[in-house]
C-alpha cells in the first residue's frame, strides 16, 4: 500500500522554484530517507506533504488524502516532530503526554495506558514527574518520537531528529524508528548523518529541487562506486548550483 | 603566545555539573576540536574561555592571559562564534561584515586577505540580509566576522550543527586554511566524523573529559577486538549479536553492526557459529579499526 | 566614537526595517491625541437637557434660552413634573435637569434646582459647573436683581484660570508626552537590548573591545531621537488640530522631554537587566512603567482623590513630575525658574537611574 504518492508536486516563490516536479512513493511500513543539501527543497517539500503549504502544482496524496483539498485529514493522520519543535519544556512528562494525547483525540483511558507503555518503553518510568527541559536531549527527542506518534499515525515526519544527540542515544533513537515502522508506521526522516541514511530501507538526494538519486542505500553505493552513502551525497550535492 | 591553558576548571548550574575538573592544553597553531554531544558542556568551556562567564574554581588561560583578570585584553585578540547564529539577521552580508568591523576598531579592508577565501563565497549576496542565508552561508559570514580583527586563537563553537555533510566538509577546509596562517582554532562538534579533522581533540560527555589526544592515538587506544557484521535484516541481526553472550558491545553503524567482543571471547568463529545456530545465513564478518565514534561509546560505557 | 556611530547606524537599520516597530513609534503618539482628543473625553459638548418650569415667565425662560443657546447645552424637551424628569433619565434621554421653582422672578430668594446624571462623577462634576457658570452669568439674573431693586444677591462668579473652556486637551496632551516618551524610550531600549541576548549577537558583542557604555548609549540614542520628533508631533498636533496653546518656551519643553526621556532609557535600561526575553521585557514594561503612568501621574484620574499611600506612592514616578512641569510652561507659560524643583528631581532621578544600570549591566553572560 501506498502512503505517499508523489507526482511531479512543485512549489514556487515568484521566480524562484523551491521544489522542481519532484515524484516518489513511499510504501506503508517503510522508511524512507529524504537528504538534501541545506536549500535543497527539504524543508519546503515536507510542509507541503504535511499540508502546511499549499503546493503551486502538481499531484500528492499523504494517507490517501489529497494535499491541497484534504490538509485537516492528513493532519489527523500523521505525525510530526522536528529538532526545534519538541515538547512543552515547562511541563512534566506525563503532562506533555496528556497534552498531546489530548490533541489527538486519544480518550483518558487511553492516554493513561499510553503514558505507563510509553514510560516503559523509554526506560524513563522515573521520570514521569520531570520537567521535559531537565531532560538530556537525546531522552527529549525520545520522548517527542514516541509522543510524535502516539495516535498511531499511517506516517511520521522527522525532521532531523537527531540532531546534537550522542552516539548511543541517537542509535536507541533508531531503534524506535524501527520498532515502530514494524507496527506498520511509514517513516519519512531528514537527517545531516550519513550513516543514518543506510539505516533507511529507501533514500532520496535532493539537489537544487529535484531528486537527484532515489533507492536503497546499497543500489545507489553501487551506482557511484562509492564506499559509504556520505560518497554518494558528496558526489550529488556538489553538483548544486544554486544557493538559498 | 596564542596558547591556551585549561587547569581543573569546574562549573556548576545549581545541581548540575556542567564542567568536572576539565584540563586541556592547547599549543599555538594547533586546530583542537572538543568533541561531544549536546549537553557535553562544550559551551560552558567557550564562554569560560572567552571571558564570557566564571569558572566555580580552576584556572584558564588564553593567550597566555587569564581569563578573569585579562579579560580586557582577551576579548581584543580573540575571534569568537558562538552556537547559535549570531549575526544581525535584518542586516544584510555586508552590513554585518563592517558593522563587526568597526565593533573591533578595524575595517574590511584592513584584513582582507585573512576572510578572502572565505568572503568571495557569501560576496555575490552581500547585499541580502543574514536572515535570508542558507545554513552554510549564514556559517561562512559568521566566521568572516569572527575573523575580521585578525585574531589571534579562533573559538568556534559548533559551526557545522544542522549544516548539511557537503557544507560541512567545505568549513573544515576553510579551518585548515585558517591553521596554515598561524591561527589557533578550538572548535567543537557533535559529529564524531568530524574529528580526524582536528590535530588533537577532546572526547566529551556530561560536563567530562573522557579523553585528550590525537585522533589516531585515541582510535588507536581502542582495547577491544571489533568487528563489522552485516546481513540483509541489520535490525534483527543487532538484537541477535545481543544477546551472544561474547557482546561486549554491538551498535549499528551505518551499513554494519560493530561488534565488540568482551575479554576471553575473542574467538570470532564462535561468535560465526552461534549465529548459525540462531538461523542468520548471509552474514559477513569482517575486523576493522575503531573509529571515533566506536571510541566514544566505549570511554562513555566504562565510565559508566 | 567610529565604533559608536557605526553602532547607531545599525539600531536605525533594526528600527526602519522593522516595518511594525516603526509604524507603532509613530503611528502611535497621533493615535494617542486623536483618540484622547476626539474619543475619549471628559468635555462637554451639546448634553441633551430638560427644564421643568414651575414658573414660566421672563427670566426662567430666558435662563432656558441662554442653556440652550450655549454649545454645551440642547434641550431635549420641557418635562412637566418631577415623574417626567425621572423617566427621561432612566431612558438616558437627558443628563441633566433644570428645576425653576413657582414664582421665580418674584421671589424673594429664587432658588434654582439643578438634578445631575452622576454615573460618571467626572462628567456629572463638570456638568454642574457648566451649569451654574451659565446661570449665575445669566444677564436675566443679574437685570431681576437690580430693576427690582431687592436686596442685592450674592451669586458666586467663578472664573476658571488657565482653561477657561475646562479643556480636557489641556489636561492629557501633557500626559500623553510622559506616555509616549516612557513607552519609546523604556519599553524600545530594553526590548532592543534584550533581543541581542535573545539572538546571541550580545555574546560577540561582549566578547569584543567594544566598551559596555557604548552598547548602552547606542541602544538609547536613537530611541532619545525619535522620541524628540514625538513630541515635536505631538506639540504640533495638539496646537493646531486641538487648539491647545503653547504659552512656554518650546526650548524649555524639549529640555524638560530630553531629561525625562533619559530617565526612561535608563529605566528600559535597569529593565533588560532583569529581563531574559523579549516579551518579559515588554511585560515588565508595561506593567511595572505603563501603568503607573498611566494611574499614578494624574493624568486620568485626580491625584487628590486617591488614598494618602497612593499619593505618596506617586512621587517616585517620573511621569508626574513631567506631567507636572510640562503643564506649567505649556499651559501656564511659566518658566525654568517656576518648575526647577521637576527639573531637579528628574535629572537626580536620571543619574540615579543611569548609576544603577551601568552597576548592573553584566559585562558577562550570568
Amino acid at each position: 500500500m501506498k502512503v505517499i504518492e508523489v507526482e511531479k508536486l512543485t512549489k514556487q516563490f515568484g521566480d524562484f522554484i523551491a521544489v522542481d516536479h519532484i515524484s516518489f512513493d513511499v510504501d506503508q511500513g517503510e522508511i524512507f530517507g529524504f537528504l538534501g543539501a541545506n536549500g535543497a527543497g527539504k524543508t519546503t517539500a515536507m510542509r507541503m506533504l504535511c499540508g502546511l503549504s499549499i503546493p503551486t502544482s502538481g499531484k500528492a496524496r499523504v494517507a490517501g488524502y489529497d494535499v491541497y483539498k484534504q490538509t485537516e485529514q492528513i493532519k489527523k493522520n500523521i505525525g510530526y516532530m522536528s529538532q526545534k519543535f519538541s515538547l512543552y519544556g515547562d511541563l512534566k512528562v506525563w503532562e506533555n503526554i496528556r497534552l498531546f494525547g489530548g490533541i489527538y483525540g486519544l480518550t483518558d483511558k487511553e492516554i493513561a495506558a499510553k503514558t505507563d507503555e510509553l514510560l516503559h518503553i523509554l526506560d524513563m518510568e522515573n521520570e514521569r514527574n520531570t520537567m521535559v527541559d531537565s531532560l538530556p536531549l537525546g531522552w527529549k527527542q525520545k520522548l517527542s518520537f514516541s509522543v510524535a506518534i502516539i495516535h498511531e499515525p499511517k506516517v511520521v515526519f522527522l525532521d532531523e531528529p537527531t540532531g546534537g544527540v550522542d552516539p548511543v542515544t541517537r542509535r536507541q533513537f533508531w531503534e524506535l524508528i524501527y520498532q515502530a515502522a514494524q507496527r506498520g508506521i511509514t517513516i519519512f526522516v531528514t537527517t545531516h548523518y550519513m550513516d543514518e541514511a543506510e539505516y533507511c530501507n529507501r533514500v532520496s538526494i535532493m539537489v537544487d529541487g529535484k531528486i537527484e538519486a532515489l533507492d536503497k542505500p546499497s543500489v545507489l553505493k553501487a551506482d557511484y562506486h562509492a564506499e559509504n552513502m556520505n560518497q554518494v551525497f558528496q558526489a550529488l550535492a556538489r553538483k548544486a548550483t544554486r544557493e538559498e | 603566545m596564542n596558547n591556551v591553558s585549561i587547569q581543573h576548571i569546574n562549573k556548576q548550574y545549581g545541581e548540575v555539573i556542567a564542567l568536572k575538573d576539565i584540563t586541556i592544553e592547547i599549543k599555538p597553531g594547533e586546530l583542537f576540536g572538543l568533541i561531544g554531544p549536546d549537553g557535553a558542556g562544550k559551551t560552558t568551556l567557550f564562554r569560560i574561555l572567552t571571558t564570557l562567564i566564571l569558572a566555580d574554581s580552576g584556572t584558564a588561560t588564553v593567550c597566555g592571559l587569564d581569563v578573569v583578570q585579562g579579560m580586557k585584553e582577551i576579548r581584543k585578540r580573540v575571534g569568537y562564534m558562538p552556537g547559535r547564529f549570531s549575526m544581525y539577521q535584518d542586516l544584510t552580508v555586508e552590513e554585518n561584515l563592517n558593522f563587526f568591523a568597526t565593533v573591533f576598531n578595524t575595517t574590511v579592508e584592513e584584513n582582507y586577505d585573512l576572510i578572502k577565501d572565505i568572503y568571495v563565497q557569501i560576496e555575490p549576496f552581500k547585499k541580502r540580509r543574514a536572515g535570508k542565508l542558507s545554513g552554510g552561508m549564514k556559517q561562512k559570514l559568521a566566521l568572516c566576522c569572527a575573523l575580521i580583527h585578525k585574531p589571534d586563537i579562533l573559538f568556534l563553537d559548533e559551526p557545522t550543527t544542522g549544516v548539511d555533510p557537503v557544507s560541512r566538509v567545505e568549513f573544515w577546509d576553510m579551518l585548515d586554511k585558517l591553521k596554515a596562517q598561524g591561527i589557533t582554532i578550538m572548535v567543537s562538534t557533535p559529529y564524531m566524523d568530524e574529528a580526524s579533522r582536528c590535530d588533537w581533540i577532546a572526547l566529551m560527555k556530561d560536563g567530562q573529559c573522557l579523553t585528550i589526544n590525537t585522533p589516531d592515538q585515541i582510535r588507536k587506544s581502542f582495547d577491544k577486538k571489533l568487528y563489522a557484521v552485516r546481513s540483509e535484516n541489520m535490525y534483527q541481526l543487532l538484537q541477535g549479536l545481543r544477546q551472544y553472550p561474547g557482546t561486549y558491545s554491538c551498535y549499528t553503524f551505518g551499513d554494519s553492526n560493530h561488534l565488540a567482543l568482551k575479554k576471553g571471547w575473542e574467538d570470532i568463529s564462535k561468535v560465526k557459529d552461534y549465529l548459525k545456530e540462531k538461523g542468520y545465513t548471509d552474514v559477513t564478518i569482517e575486523p576493522i579499526e575503531a573509529t571515533i565514534e566506536d571510541c566514544f561509546m566505549n570511554l562513555g560505557k566504562e565510565d559508566q | 566614537m567610529k565604533q559608536f556611530l557605526s553602532f547607531v547606524r545599525k539600531e536605525f537599520y533594526h528600527i526602519f526595517r522593522d516595518v511594525r516597530t516603526m509604524m507603532i513609534l509613530l503611528v502611535m503618539p497621533v493615535i494617542l491625541i486623536i483618540l484622547f482628543g476626539f474619543a475619549i473625553t471628559t468635555e462637554v459638548t451639546s448634553v441633551p437637557f430638560t427644564v421643568f418650569d414651575q414658573s414660566r415667565d421672563d427670566v426662567t425662560e430666558k435662563i432656558t434660552e441662554q442653556l440652550n443657546a450655549s454649545e454645551y447645552f440642547d434641550l431635549y424637551d420641557t418635562a412637566g413634573s418631577y415623574e417626567e424628569i425621572r423617566l427621561l433619565f432612566r431612558k438616558e434621554k437627558i443628563k441633566i435637569a433644570i428645576i425653576y421653582p413657582p414664582q421665580f422672578a418674584s421671589a424673594y430668594e429664587p432658588v434654582i434646582q439643578i438634578l445631575v446624571d452622576a454615573t460618571d462623577p467626572n462628567q456629572a462634576t463638570s456638568l454642574t459647573q457648566y451649569a451654574t457658570t451659565i446661570i449665575s452669568s445669566s444677564p436675566a439674573i443679574r437685570v431681576e436683581a437690580t430693576s427690582l431693586s431687592r436686596n442685592p444677591v450674592l451669586l458666586p462668579v467663578t472664573y476658571l484660570l488657565y482653561n477657561p473652556l475646562m479643556k480636557g486637551a489641556y489636561n492629557f496632551v501633557p500626559g500623553v508626552m510622559g506616555l509616549i516618551l516612557m513607552l519609546i524610550c523604556a519599553l524600545m531600549t530594553s526590548v532592543g537590548i534584550v533581543r541581542e541576548k535573545e539572538t546571541g549577537t550580545m555574546e560577540v558583542l561582549l566578547v569584543s573591545p567594544l566598551k559596555p557604555i557604548y552598547i548602552i548609549l547606542a541602544k538609547g540614542a536613537p530611541y532619545l531621537l525619535l522620541s524628540m520628533v514625538n513630541i515635536a508631533s505631538i506639540l504640533l498636533l495638539s496646537y493646531y488640530v486641538l487648539d491647545v496653546p503653547i504659552e512656554g518656551s518650546v526650548t524649555l519643553l524639549f529640555m524638560l522631554s530630553i531629561i525625562y526621556s533619559i530617565v526612561s532609557l535608563s529605566l528600559g535600561l535597569l529593565i533588560s537587566t532583569v529581563a531574559d526575553s523579549q516579551q518579559s521585557a515588554m511585560l515588565i514594561s508595561g506593567m511595572a512603567l505603563m501603568l503607573p503612568v498611566m494611574l499614578l501621574s494624574d493624568m486620568l484620574f485626580p491625584m487628590e482623590s486617591m488614598p494618602y499611600i497612593l499619593q505618596l506612592l506617586s512621587n517616585i514616578i517620573p511621569a508626574k513630575w513631567y506631567i507636572m512641569a510640562v503643564k506649567d510652561v505649556m499651559i501656564k507659560g511659566l518658566g525654568t525658574v517656576a518648575i526647577m524643583k521637576e527639573l531637579i528631581i528628574l535629572t537626580v532621578m536620571a543619574i540615579v537611574l543611569i548609576a544603577i544600570s551601568l552597576k548592573r549591566f553584566k559585562i558577562r553572560l550570568e
